[in-house]
């Protein structure tokens, strides 16, 4: 079922209580609930209009324009590879057709066992390690295509789990705002769930890349 | 809205600016495209309309606008007026912009305007012409996208031609109120859209297909029916419901083909329904009447009006000669028009004798507080300082109405909501009052200034009796003191006034609405009927005791008596219930039924039923093949919507015109000429020679249509139409008609259809009313007025004291009946576009009641009543009180199954299967 849980109807509700104008907690919560499960479902994108009273269309609307919220399913892992202009010059076109064929999907697909979205995406503000990806947020590069193929069977492999959050969690919403309002533990429980956003993940990059928060 | 003349600037605060050169004064704060169209510079634009909030979003009327930085591009639709600004539309820089701006728009714009239904009345086609570079740089190939998608029932969409200016989404966000599209994706892969589970189901949608400035968004109902140049138009007015939009009825190849709404200010201000706007398809209906069919060994054979006519003489003779009392009754004639309800009610009293003789089907108000209360214009509630609903929902009724209202709820208006059940409405209530069915006079006698107060009453908690009392008062020297908003006798309170629901009697409502007027003799009240014409023929006296022009039958007895030249019956007449219960108890000889379908509309169909069965003879005069017709020993076809002149008069008591559009089908005749004959054949003569013939004799004889002549009505003057009645002493100008200006974007379609070609008639068609009228009147008709004192117009009844209805035993639910906008009638079930959307009925209950019950959401279950049964399904709804149960009206269970129409309230019981 696609629903908010009580976990995340209870966070939603903090969140809400933050902000003077109810709608203005709309894209928190859709993290919230991408976080959930990874993409808003139907179902999710019903229960946020429900909590922010305005419809279902005016959700969708706001999240289909933002890459980063999916209003359609997408894998575990979501490979975002750059391909603005510093990504470009340094080989992004030849790594994202690699990582196609790698894959065996197009841009905009999910592979069939549903672990990898493949993105094309502008810059990702991580142009000192160009050709550079993104999973999950994560930032991986320079990407070279044995990096990437090394990345895939890691990621495939489960030995990065401790530095790539699963899919639909941006650590930022957890930190800025869901910390702030959700809360009351000590830092250091914070920093647990957090996974790699801190700073701890630098360095834990596969071969080639580098992975930065 | 800006003002069309300069002289309506305020003088003291006033801006100037130049436009183009020309010395221009404007309120400050207005928007600069509102000035310049003032002062006759068009500006082009797509997304600005004057109805809602700009939002800057085409960018197509750039212009330069000088500031301290000298001069800059501005959108002039979003840009407010300043002091000295000096506005350039034609400068280089700025036709620079905007053929810049228009060659983007049309990048992505596959320009199929050959098979494209907006090209013709395009805004996007004549501003590429006068505003467009008129070449494209863009060789690229173009986006591509499925072609049209339905994204909801009444509007399809072609993605490829949208230009994205939004006016569609503000439209159902901001006017309807219901944001059922929002712009999906982002950049050239923007698309309108509607969340995928609810399409866009509006009341309202059609009016995003009429603003829509290009062919994006397109309605089933005229896709591909016509082009613009073959198009012919009438400017006349909706009666599908009592608010009376004004709107243009345009046909092709002599049939109607579309609705469009124009900006009457005071009333629709350019939107309607779907309803008003998609209805017309019954008129082309295979089930309109169109011949006159006469029972002939059981079976209704068609026969010619010269025998149809000769039997239905003989038959008024024989029963007019009875010993009865009532020997004849008239039900119906909400779907006449002013003229023919006159002639009706004309024919009814002065030949045939009877004053039995009603509007109303049970489900209306007693006509002679309708007729009686201050009564309140539309502009007036949507500026009052308090509106007290005591009304159903509004949005089912009378659609428009919830627009205005909605509108002024969120600007400043505060809305008390009586209610015993949420409507559309309640969010927007500053105070809702959910009082316990059928109790609402126990209600409002609390909430009088001098009223005691109490700890509840019919439910109701003191706190929200207090906060309501307060502001039907008004804060003594609160914010906006100065304005004198502390009234004790309720100046500034505006009462909209309907029947709540039909389970309950009229007396309820009737009794709260005497207790008001009592108290705050200063409040006015907009009465809430929502059947077509009605409050027309409650004008012209179709209700047993009232007489044309709100004057009661012993006050006007002896002054239509003389003009008429017939004794008017003296006694009181029987109303629709009292026809049907003489009916069924075999005691009426004769009913004629005009337009009504009591089988369909009577709350109580039992009654009806055997009220049908039981007279002596049943004739049905009206449009369409309705259940009633097939009980019937006479049927008469009459000309319906668009295929009349004539008058109807709306909530407000305004009246305007209705014009002709269309021929009626077949043999039907207007149903003023069936009453004319019928008293030829009888010996008499009404009198009675055309619409223009009628409406002038109203306005000689009704007293409170004095001086509403055809003059008048066709003068520029009167073109929203005229509320009665006239002040005394109110010397209207009279000119002769002037072109009601169309803004061609605002109102896509209207302008265009004009310039190509069909000039557009402001109100009758044939011969138009304003047009043989440059000051001089027509020929002075040959009747004398009476030699006896004008009657006085009706004052409201007092109010009866009125007990509260009995309480409810533990096992029942007390029954509310919702009425729906697209439940069963006529309208909705011969219009293919609205046929589909008529809703299942369905009865909705607190969830612990179903829980009790061991009923689900969804279940089916039985609903008991001392009258009858239903099995309909059943859904949780918390916001209802408990004992309280809502039947939404609908397919597959009416609720006049259950209601006894003599009961104060309905209790049902309900079962599992
Ligand atoms: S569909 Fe029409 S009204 Fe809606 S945004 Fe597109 S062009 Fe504007
Ligand atoms: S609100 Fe009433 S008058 Fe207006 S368009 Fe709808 S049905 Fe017609
Ligand atoms: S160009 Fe690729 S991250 Fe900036
Ligand atoms: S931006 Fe002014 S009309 Fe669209």
């Amino acid at each position: 079922m696609g629903h908010l849980g009580e976990e995340q109807l209870e966070r939603a509700r903090r969140l809400i209580a933050l902000y003077p104008e109810r709608r203005s907690a709309l894209i928190p919560l859709c993290h919230l609930a991408q976080a959930q499960h990874g993409w808003l479902t139907p179902e999710a994108i019903e229960d946020i209009a429900g909590l922010l009273g305005i419809t279902p269309a005016e959700v969708q609307g706001t999240a289909s324009f933002y890459d980063m919220l999916h209003t359609e399913p997408v894998g575990r892992h979501v490979v975002a590879v750059c391909t603005n202009i510093a990504c470009m010059l340094a080989g992004a076109y030849e790594l994202l057709e690699h990582a196609e064929a790698h894959l065996g999907v197009h841009v905009g697909q999910t592979t069939e066992d549903g672990e990898f979205t493949l993105e094309e995406s502008e810059c990702l503000a991580g142009c000192d390690i160009a050709p550079c990806a993104q999973v999950n947020h994560r930032f991986f590069g320079p990407l070279d295509e044995a990096g990437f193929d090394a990345l895939v069977a890691e990621l495939r492999a489960g030995t990065l789990s401790e530095v790539v959050p699963p899919h639909g969690v941006l650590c930022r919403v957890e930190r800025a705002v869901g910390l702030l309002a959700h809360r009351q533990e000590g830092p250091g429980d914070g920093a647990a769930e957090e996974g790699g956003a801190g700073g701890e993940g630098l360095g834990g990059g596969p071969g080639g890349g580098g992975a930065r928060p | 809205m800006s003002d069309p003349s300069a002289a309506g600037v305020g003088e003291k605060a006033a801006v100037q600016v130049s436009i183009d050169g020309s010395l221009v004064s404007a309120r400050p704060g207005e928007l600069i495209i509102e000035v310049a169209e003032r002062a006759g510079v068009y500006i082009p634009r797509f997304c600005y309309h004057p109805h809602m909030e700009p939002v800057g979003m085409c960018r197509m009327c750039l212009v330069e606008v000088s500031g301290p930085r000298g001069f800059s591009l501005q959108p002039a639709c979003f840009t407010r007026v300043a002091e000295g600004q000096e506005i350039l539309t034609r400068s280089a820089p700025a036709r620079k912009a905007q053929e810049g701006v228009l060659e983007f728009l049309l990048l992505n714009h596959p320009l199929d305007c050959p098979v494209c239904d907006k090209g013709g009345e395009c805004p996007l086609q004549d501003q590429a012409l006068s505003h467009g570079p008129g070449e494209s740089r863009f060789l690229e190939e173009k986006r591509h996208w499925a072609k049209p998608i339905e994204i909801g029932p009444l509007v399809y969409l072609d993605r490829e031609r949208c230009i994205q200016c939004a006016r569609c989404t503000r439209f159902a966000e901001e006017v309807a109120g219901e944001a059922q599209i929002d712009f999906l994706g982002r950049g050239d892969h923007i698309e309108v859209a509607p969340f995928t589970s609810v399409p866009f189901g509006s009341y309202f949608s059609g009016n995003t297909v009429q603003i829509c400035p290009v062919g994006a968004l397109t309605s089933p109902a005229y896709r591909f029916k016509a082009r613009p140049w073959d198009l012919e138009q009438v400017e006349t007015t909706c009666t599908t419901c009592a608010l009376g939009c004004r709107m243009v009825a345009q046909s092709s190849a002599g049939a109607l083909v579309r609705n469009l709404g124009v900006d009457c200010v005071p009333v629709n201000q350019s939107w309607l329904c779907d309803k008003g706007r998609y209805g017309f398809e019954a008129v082309a209906s295979p089930a309109r009447l169109t011949t006159p069919l006469v029972r002939h060994e059981g079976e209704l054979v068609p026969a010619s009006w010269h025998d149809a006519i000769g039997v239905l003489a003989d038959e008024a003779r024989r029963a007019r000669s009875s010993a009865r009392g009532s020997a004849i009754g008239v039900i119906g004639g909400a779907r006449l028009s002013n003229e023919d309800a006159y002639a009706w009610s004309k024919l009814a009293r002065a030949v045939l004798g009877t004053d039995s003789l009603d509007a109303q089907l049970g489900d209306g108000l007693p006509a002679e507080l309708v007729l009686g209360l201050p009564r309140a214009t539309i502009d007036e509630a949507c500026s009052a300082r308090a509106v007290l609903l005591l009304a159903g929902d509004l949005r089912e009724e009378l659609p428009v109405l919830y627009l205005r209202l909605r509108a002024a709820a969120r600007s400043r208006v505060a809305l008390v909501e009586c209610s015993p059940v949420p409507t559309s409405l309640s969010p927007l209530a500053e105070v809702l009052l959910r009082h316990r069915p059928g109790e609402v006079a126990q209600l409002v006698a609390a909430l009088a200034p001098g009223a005691q107060a109490q700890s509840e009453a019919a439910g109701v908690g003191a706190a929200e009796i207090e906060a309501a009392r307060a502001l039907l008062a008004g804060a003594p020297g609160g914010e906006e003191a100065g304005e004198g908003r502390h009234s004790l006798h309720g100046a500034g309170v505006v009462v909209v006034l309907g029947r709540q629901s039909t389970a309950e009697s009229a007396a309820a409502v009737a009794e709260s609405a005497a207790l008001l007027h009592e108290a705050l003799p200063d409040a006015r009240f907009l009465p809430a009927l929502c059947r077509g014409n009605v409050l027309g023929a409650l004008d012209m006296g179709l209700s047993p005791g009232v007489l044309p022009g709100r004057v009661a039958l012993g006050e006007g007895r002896e002054w239509y008596s003389r003009a008429w030249g017939a004794e008017l019956p003296a006694a009181r007449g029987l109303d629709t219930e009292g026809m049907l219960r003489a009916a069924a108890a075999g005691e009426l000889e004769m009913l004629l039924l005009l337009g009504a379908d009591p089988l369909q509309d009577f709350p109580d169909r039992r009654l009806a039923r055997e009220a049908l069965e039981g007279v002596g003879f049943l004739v049905s005069v009206g449009t369409h093949a309705d259940a009633s017709c097939e009980l019937a020993d006479l049927v008469l076809p009459v000309a319906g919507d668009a295929e009349r002149a004539g008058t109807t008069t709306n909530v407000e008591g305004r009246v305007s015109r209705l014009a002709q559009k269309v021929v009626p089908p077949g043999r039907a005749w207007p149903a003023w000429v069936v009453a004319a004959e019928l008293a030829r054949r009888l010996g008499s003569d009404l009198g009675l020679d055309g619409v223009e013939g009628i409406t002038e004799e109203i306005s000689r004889l009704a007293p409170a249509y004095r001086g509403l002549d055809p003059v008048l009505l066709g003068s520029p003057a009167a073109r929203d139409g005229v509320v009665v009645p006239l002040p005394p002493g109110h010397v209207p100008s009279r000119g002769p008609a002037v072109p009601r200006r169309i803004d061609p974007v605002a109102t896509p379609g209207i302008a265009s259809v004009e310039e190509q070609g069909a000039p557009m008639r402001a109100g009758a068609a044939e011969p138009p009313a304003g047009e043989h009228l440059d000051g001089a009147s027509p020929a002075p008709r040959r009747f004398e007025e009476p030699a006896v004192d004008r009657p006085p117009v009706l004052s409201a009844p007092p109010p009866l004291g009125l007990p509260a209805p009995p309480r409810l035993d533990a096992y029942s639910q007390r029954l509310v009946v919702r009425r729906r906008l697209y439940e069963g009638g006529t309208l909705v079930s011969k219009s293919p576009s609205l046929a589909p959307l008529e809703p299942r009925a369905e009865l909705s209950a607190h969830p612990a009641e179903l829980a009790r019950l061991g009923l689900g959401d969804g279940d089916r279950a039985r609903v008991r009543s001392a009258r009858g049964e239903l099995v309909v399904p059943v859904a949780a709804d918390e916001h209802l009180e408990r004992g309280v149960v809502v039947l939404s009206a609908g397919s597959g269970g009416s609720a006049s199954e259950l209601i006894d129409a003599s009961a104060a309230v309905n209790d049902v019981r309900l079962e599992t299967l």
